[in-house]
């Protein structure tokens, strides 16, 4: 298990967050978070980093509890994608995704031996060796996507948390990460990615965790978890359903 | 067209190599610049005096020269560099930090506050009680100005909110700096109220340079310790968060540093504006507009643009009525409005 929160409870002030929430993320799957707005998909993603404290229950990052890790070791075993991607300055490609490589380097040491060829292997990886020079500004959102993709990539952390990817790209983008993110999990990373395309879930993750009111009520197969009761309860949505090989799109179709 | 070509110049700076460091050739340039510019700045005043007898003087034990040249012009032309220094780093710095090319010690109200301290500590008498004490109040004054900004950031300010504040904070600080000169018990107060708030380097001693140099040094290197944060940063908190980077600390280590650098340099030559501003902004396109490589370019070219104007309103006004703040502000102010412009057009 690369990741496990066991019985995790969070919350931002007096706003309890996370309830009870346990999910598993194992190296060589994807697994993905799904749950309507609010259900505590980011917060699960943030307590992993770290980021938010963990009122009760634990954390477990390769086999370590999260209270003892340190700084240096979290940043170098879970990469994470936020959301609010965009860079603030016009930087060139390379700058950012050798931004990864922060965790293996120091204020004395800024360069880490391999960091070079792990830089060039994720720009390669990502497919944007090509803009390497390029600033952010000047690449189309899709590209953008996958430079900062590449970004998290270079770090090379067992885990790879991702917050909606998906969101803002056009579909053809949107595949091309997600196979992005499958050829990842080959390589043996455990991945834990939110969604709200629940086709996307469905088809490109081995494993869902369905978030409903900050509490994980399961986690499982895409068939499984995402059947036509559980969309009703999280979601209140009815879906159409349409079989592809191995996996369903799921296009929600009325509110119930 | 190859996609590759359309591409604007990243990064226009070349490297040289310095022995086992490669340095980027426009810094060097930036080095020579302001070293040049001192020179000039040493060689001009009111007294006509030939170099030679100038750089003489420095090395000689009495004479009207060696006066002239070690207690006035090597303490301003010596203190232009140091301020600007200051000014410019803490304009790179804060600019990273609040990820706003707005930002600068002037805009932000950190500068007023400073000069604020610094008449409290002068016309109240405290400087006369410990000399240390005229810098060290000028700091607290900035201090207390970039830690609002920093509470304000933290609580989520957007850019032009963190503005608004620091030009509410400057008005403030710049009306209790009248008030506190009209208290003063001190007849040349009034008079001397415009060298606070316009900034000048005129009367600059060997002791207001002794007194600046050590709190600017560990302000720009506290600025410098931050620039691996300032770079994660780039990506937004909670992703410089997740690389390893202890923001709350980098916050923290900006707004010190800020304070350090910017009230020392105001405590020395008064509210010297924009250069904080100007200087990184220019400088950014040539250094792939990488926070971590502008700290030290900025602070050169801040060296740079302080001798510049101080040279200037020496040729200008020969009789000393032009203050160097008033310069730097000509010159900042319109590129200040241009620059909203601009990101307005940008959005």
């Amino acid at each position: 298990m690369a990741l496990a929160l066991e019985n995790v409870s969070a919350r931002y002030g007096e706003r309890v967050v996370l309830h009870d929430a346990s999910a598993a993320f194992v190296a060589g799957r994807v697994t993905g978070i799904v749950g309507p707005n609010g259900a505590g998909k980011t917060t699960l993603l943030r307590v992993a980093l770290g980021l938010v404290a963990v009122d009760s229950g634990s954390v477990q990052i390769l086999g370590r509890d999260l209270r003892e890790c340190s700084c240096e070791f979290l940043a170098r075993s879970i990469a994470y994608l936020p959301q609010e991607g965009a860079a603030q300055w016009p930087v060139p490609v390379r700058r950012v995704v050798a931004l990864g490589r922060m965790p293996h380097t120091s204020f004395f040491a800024p360069q880490d031996h391999g960091g070079d060829a792990a830089v060039a292997e994720a720009l390669d990886r990502c497919d944007v060796a090509q803009f390497a020079a390029r600033r952010l500004d000047e690449l189309s959102a899709g590209e953008r996507a996958r430079v900062l993709l590449a970004r998290a990539l270079a770090t090379q952390a067992k885990v790879l948390l991702v917050d909606e990817p998906a969101a803002h790209l056009d579909p053809a983008h949107q595949l091309r990460l997600m196979e992005l993110l499958r050829g990842e999990a080959l390589r043996g990373v455990a991945i834990g990615i939110t969604l709200h395309d629940l086709s996307l879930a469905s088809r490109y993750c081995d494993d869902i965790a369905v978030l409903h009111d900050g509490r994980v009520i399961g986690q499982g197969a895409p068939r499984e978890v995402l059947s036509d009761a559980a969309l009703a309860t999280v979601f209140g949505i009815a879906a159409i359903r349409a079989g592809g090989p191995g996996a369903d799109a799921i296009v929600p179709w009325s509110r119930l | 067209m190859d996609g590759a070509l359309q591409g604007r110049p990243v990064e226009a700076a070349r490297f040289v190599a310095l022995g086992r460091l490669r340095v980027p050739g426009l810094t060097l340039a930036l080095a020579a610049l302001a070293i040049i510019l001192a020179t000039i700045s040493f060689l001009i005043g009111p007294a006509q005096i030939d170099a030679g007898d100038l750089f003489a003087g420095l090395f000689a034990s009495h004479g009207t020269a060696t006066i002239i040249a070690r207690e006035i012009r090597l303490p301003r032309a010596l203190l232009a560099l140091v301020v600007g220094a200051a000014l410019g780093a803490s304009g790179a710095a804060l600019q990273g930090l609040f990820r706003n090319p707005l930002a600068d010690p002037g805009v932000t109200g950190v500068t007023s506050s400073a000069g604020f301290g610094a008449v409290v500590a002068m016309y109240f008498g405290l400087a006369v009680v410990n000399p240390i004490l005229l810098p060290a109040c000028a700091i607290a004054g900035a201090l207390a100005t970039s830690s609002i900004l920093y509470f304000l950031s933290r609580s989520g300010a957007e850019r032009t909110a963190l503005i608004l504040a620091g030009a509410a904070i400057a008005s403030f600080a710049t009306a209790m700096t009248a008030l506190a000169m009209s208290l003063a018990p001190n007849p040349y107060a009034m008079s001397e109220m415009m060298r606070w708030m316009m900034g000048s380097l005129k009367d600059s001693t060997l002791n207001d340079l002794a007194l600046a140099v050590p709190p600017i040094a560990l302000g720009i290197a506290l600025l410098w310790s931050c620039a691996r944060g300032l770079d994660a940063l780039t990506l937004g908190e909670e992703a410089a968060q997740s690389l390893g980077v202890d923001v709350h600390g980098i916050r923290r280590r900006v707004v010190i540093g800020v304070a350090l650098a910017t009230g020392a340099a105001t405590a020395a030559a008064g509210a010297v504006s924009f250069v904080g501003l100007v200087v990184p902004h220019l400088l950014r396109p040539f250094y792939g507009y990488v926070p971590a490589r502008l700290i030290w370019p900025s602070a050169l070219g801040g060296a740079a643009l302080v001798s510049a104007a101080d040279i200037a309103v020496r040729l200008i006004a020969p009789d000393g009525q032009l203050l160097v703040g008033v310069m730097t502000a000509m010159l900042g102010a319109p590129f200040f409005i241009w620059l909203i412009l601009r990101m307005r057009r940008g959005a």
